[in-house]
């Protein structure tokens, strides 16, 4: 403790966040590691639910009003009030390390299951006729056809989910969860007798880079997912 | 506890004000106060600089400098700023944390608005902005009586997801700390007091959820007929086709 104190006072310039890294590596990295986490498996997980859902409302036109009601009643409700309503919701105890995941999962679905089901409607009527006339079923002109025209409209609420998340992540650190949201309020102790910037200044440039990191892979799987779209470009 | 937390809501004592605690009409009020500074100043900004750039088509670098804001992390943004500036009020008085909270939620506020606001015009429809330049409108008359009307719900749109995470981000205010619902939150985090933490959750969402209603109907009586084509059953409202640019303006800002 005493060393820490000391390491700590040595420079509270906004710039010394480096060295305040290097000197709170271990604990620095297991959160940036939790935030990671915590950003990316809502997203994959809200995709895979959003799938299907987003699938269905484009199949079954009477089902995209409701679904789209509801999932945009989901997304009103603000991140941190979210975060308390999940364990009762889903019986857990009222501070949960599961209750950050399952709550940005359910951003995530609601956001995704619109993106999927315009993405889908996106699909000029005359390719989704000429696949069924090559003799596709339903299952193969949907992974084959529909699913790689509507991945860049796709990918765009994916950037969109990611991004948001990486900063609603940080949130949860306010009611004590693990992840970079600790290094602001550590950064709000440490300023009680004078501005300690050096943790806050960290957070945020660890948080800014994770999500352009992220955006970058969404942005680069898009490309390699949809070849067709360079060639049209190029051209 | 779910029945812990209707006591707590149901308690009479929870909505008044007395000398241990703020109640919860009090704090409600805090809260739309904040909120309403907060996008009244954001649409002064936002509006007008939007609907120049969708119309003269230029300027889209700030659609995306306001855009990229949106990937800094308001709670570590809005820490930051309580250390910078609350240093210099003391007193009683909440001066010092009111300031940098607010100009959080007005940057968070900005970039939804201004970038639907362009969005909404620049797709107006060709056909029509020439029509109004054929009848004779000038340039600030095409602006005024066509592409603002016509590009009101995606307008309305990014006001109301900006209305939306201001209000979440005003919760997050209390962490600074500031009145507000979030109080409840925090301080029920703070006391172990969960059905006061889990209550202010359910008192933030249902502010949230009525403010969109609201927002909503005012949509439906702002927006002409003719453009959400809802005295209609056939004609749809003339969407163009979709594309990741306009998933990017109408998902981005929820």
């Amino acid at each position: 403790m005493i060393d820490r104190i000391v390491a700590d006072s040595s420079s509270s310039s906004p710039f010394y966040f480096w060295g305040y890294f290097m000197d709170h590596r271990h604990q620095d990295l297991a959160w940036l590691w939790d935030h990671v986490y915590l950003s990316l498996i809502p997203v994959v997980a809200g995709l895979i639910i959003a799938l299907p859902l987003g699938y269905l409302a484009r199949r079954y036109r009477w089902v995209y009003p409701p679904m789209v009601s509801v999932m945009g009643l989901l997304y009103t409700i603000p991140s941190i009030a979210l975060f308390v309503l999940v364990p009762p919701v889903f019986g857990l105890k009222a501070l949960d390390p599961k209750q950050v995941p399952i709550a940005l999962t359910v951003y995530s679905v609601a956001l995704l299951v619109r993106v999927v089901a315009d993405g889908l409607a996106a699909v000029p009527e005359d390719v989704a006729q000429a696949a069924t006339a090559m003799g596709f079923g339903r299952l193969r002109r949907l992974i084959s056809v529909e699913l790689p025209i509507a991945v860049p409209v796709v990918a765009a609420g994916l950037r969109v989910a990611t991004v948001s998340n990486v900063s609603l992540v940080a949130v949860a650190g306010t009611i004590g969860q693990d992840n970079l949201g600790r290094l602001f309020d550590e950064g709000k102790n440490l300023s009680t007798t004078g501005p300690y910037y050096p943790p806050i200044v960290l957070g945020i440039v660890l948080c800014v880079l994770l999500a352009l990191v992220f955006d970058l892979i969404i942005v680069l799987g898009t490309r390699m997912l949809t070849p067709w779209r360079r060639v049209v470009i190029g051209r | 506890m779910i029945g812990n937390v209707i006591t707590w809501l149901n308690d009479p004592a929870h909505w008044r004000d007395t000398r241990l605690m703020t109640g919860i009409p009090s704090q409600l009020e805090a809260h739309i106060r904040y909120c309403a500074i907060a996008l009244a100043i954001a649409v002064v900004i936002a509006l007008p600089i939007g609907l120049l750039l969708g119309h003269t088509r230029k300027g889209t670098w700030l659609v995306t400098l306001a855009n990229a804001v949106r990937a800094l992390p308001t709670v570590g943004v809005l820490v930051l700023l309580v250390v910078l500036i609350s240093p210099h009020f003391t007193g009683r008085t909440d001066t010092g944390y009111l300031i940098p909270t607010e100009i959080v939620l007005i940057l968070l506020a900005i970039p939804p608005i201004l970038s639907n606001t362009v969005a909404g015009v620049q797709n107006v429809e060709p056909a029509v902005r020439d029509a109004a330049v054929g009848m004779g409108m000038t340039g600030s008359e095409v602006l005024r009586k066509v592409e603002l009307p016509c590009s009101l719900p995606l307008i309305f749109s990014g006001f109301r997801s900006a209305t939306l995470q201001v209000i979440a981000t005003a919760t997050i205010a209390s962490y600074v700390p500031l009145n507000g619902l979030g109080r409840f939150i925090y301080d029920g985090l703070a006391q172990q007091d969960f059905p006061q933490m889990i209550g202010g959750g359910v008192l933030v969402a249902a502010l949230a959820l009525v403010a969109d209603l609201l927002l909503g109907l005012v949509q439906r009586y702002v927006v002409s007929p003719g453009i959400s084509g809802r005295f209609s059953k056939k004609v749809v409202a003339a969407a163009g086709p979709i594309t990741a640019d306009v998933v990017q303006a109408e998902v981005a800002t929820v």
